[in-house]
């Protein structure tokens, strides 16, 4: 057993290496149900953090993963379309996707996930990225009976929930204090 | 729907910082104040971008060729392979890497450090690893920088380099530094790892062999990323 490399901050210069112009673009432009999908992130003072990078990973919207361990070959791959997506925050802290909402996927525990997608935070100041999920404001049952929104404390999971904002869904991430994020261990 | 219950998880050994480090200043207001929620790994957990979106084209591993003239400094290889956390190779993983130039200045709006810009270096690269999970990189070694976290504050020298590896949890960024650099004992972000033999794990190694004779010097730097469980869970 080998162990791994740590982590280190991303720092204020990864502008020269990461960010890509259709990083936050995840679909074809004539996709039908595209989301435009943004927020601002903020740090423990309030202020906004504009040297962040945003990272998201999604299923389809049928639900699958274009990966080889999605092996569910009865949803089809949906062209144009891998799932991920890279945004750098500008100067207001935001950050914005074009997306499609993604599919339930399953659990191991048998049951089925809400649509939702993963996120990961890098900045100067993180020595490590943070991770949580996005879900989405149309699904409350689903959301209810999520698994992993359900290992929340009941007062936070309102936070891990995008919010409808004319047309668009607005998802901002408090990296510290008041209405702090709530971030996974994973 | 058939439901895929069986999902193999990646494993908990690591050797991360913790966020907060109060020597290094950003993090008092950055790092999360509440404890993180475990999350027992999914099939969302489980997948990822295996390489990303970005099309890497032949040059762009070789931070020398990207203008007319040659960058100044010492040109150096780095090189290394990906390997998972039972020592197989990662293979076709996207490699990203930025940097300082050699006088320890970035090419970046937000940059304050008045050493000179070099117009033949712009200090960003990536490549995929190959079937042996191998990668490599020519470019010249970055130099140390001023960065105001404390009095008198160098970072010592290094590279910034971003790996996905095969899963959403794999991802991982991380800082190369170079052997018995005199700075790393008033680096905060290098100290932040808290076990010396983790820190030994973040500094390459000089690597004669593989220099080439009249031209350049090489490193050697292995990249270790999480490794998986051996059973799924259900």
């Amino acid at each position: 057993m080998t162990l791994p490399t740590p982590s280190q901050t991303v720092g204020p210069f990864f502008h020269i290496g990461l960010p890509y112009e259709d990083g936050p673009r995840l679909i074809p432009d004539d996709t039908r149900g595209a989301i435009r999908l943004s927020g601002r992130v903020f740090d423990g003072e309030g202020e906004v953090v504009d040297d962040a990078l945003v990272e998201i990973w999604q299923a389809n919207a049928g639900g699958r993963y274009d990966h080889p361990e999605d092996t569910r070959e009865e949803i089809p791959l949906a062209e144009g379309f891998r799932g991920f997506g890279r945004c750098a925050t500008g100067g207001e802290g935001r950050y914005e996707f074009v997306t499609v909402k993604p599919g339930p996927v399953p659990h191991p525990e048998g049951v089925m996930q809400a649509p939702h997608i993963e996120v990961a935070v890098f900045a100067r100041g993180l020595l490590k990225h943070v991770v949580t999920r996005i879900y989405f404001p149309d699904e409350q049952e689903a959301n209810d009976a999520d698994p992993v929104l359900s290992s929340v404390e009941p007062d936070q999971r309102p936070r891990l929930v995008a919010v409808e904002n004319d047309g668009a869904l607005r998802f901002d991430i408090r990296l510290q204090g008041d209405g702090e994020t709530p971030f996974f261990d994973v | 729907m058939e439901v895929t219950n069986r999902v193999r998880g990646y494993r908990r050994e690591n050797a991360d910082p913790p966020y907060l480090h109060p020597d290094y200043k950003a993090t008092q207001i950055r790092a999360p104040a509440q404890p993180l929620i475990p999350l027992a790994h999914t099939l969302s957990e489980v997948t990822g971008p295996v390489y990303g979106d970005r099309p890497v084209g032949e040059l762009d591993n070789d931070l020398t060729r990207q203008h007319g003239g040659e960058p100044i400094g010492e040109r150096m290889i780095l090189h290394g392979r990906v390997l998972d956390g039972d020592g197989r190779a990662v293979r076709g993983t996207l490699v990203e890497v930025w940097q300082a130039n050699s006088a320890g200045r970035y090419r970046h709006a937000r940059e304050l450090h008045p050493a000179p810009l070099d117009p033949n270096f712009d200090g960003g690269g990536r490549t995929l690893t190959d079937d042996e999970g191998r990668y490599r990189f020519t470019t010249i070694k970055p130099g140390a920088y001023p960065w105001g976290n404390h009095p008198n504050a160098w970072r010592a020298a290094h590279i910034h380099i971003s790996l996905f590896g095969p899963a959403f949890v794999t991802r991982l960024v991380t800082q190369m530094y170079f052997p018995g650099d005199p700075l790393f004992f008033q680096d905060p972000i290098f100290h932040s790892v808290p076990d010396p033999r983790d820190r030994e794990r973040m500094v390459c190694g000089f690597d004669l062999d593989n220099t080439v004779e009249e031209w350049a010097l090489a490193y050697k730097f292995d990249i270790v990323l999480r490794g998986r469980d051996a059973t799924p869970t259900e």
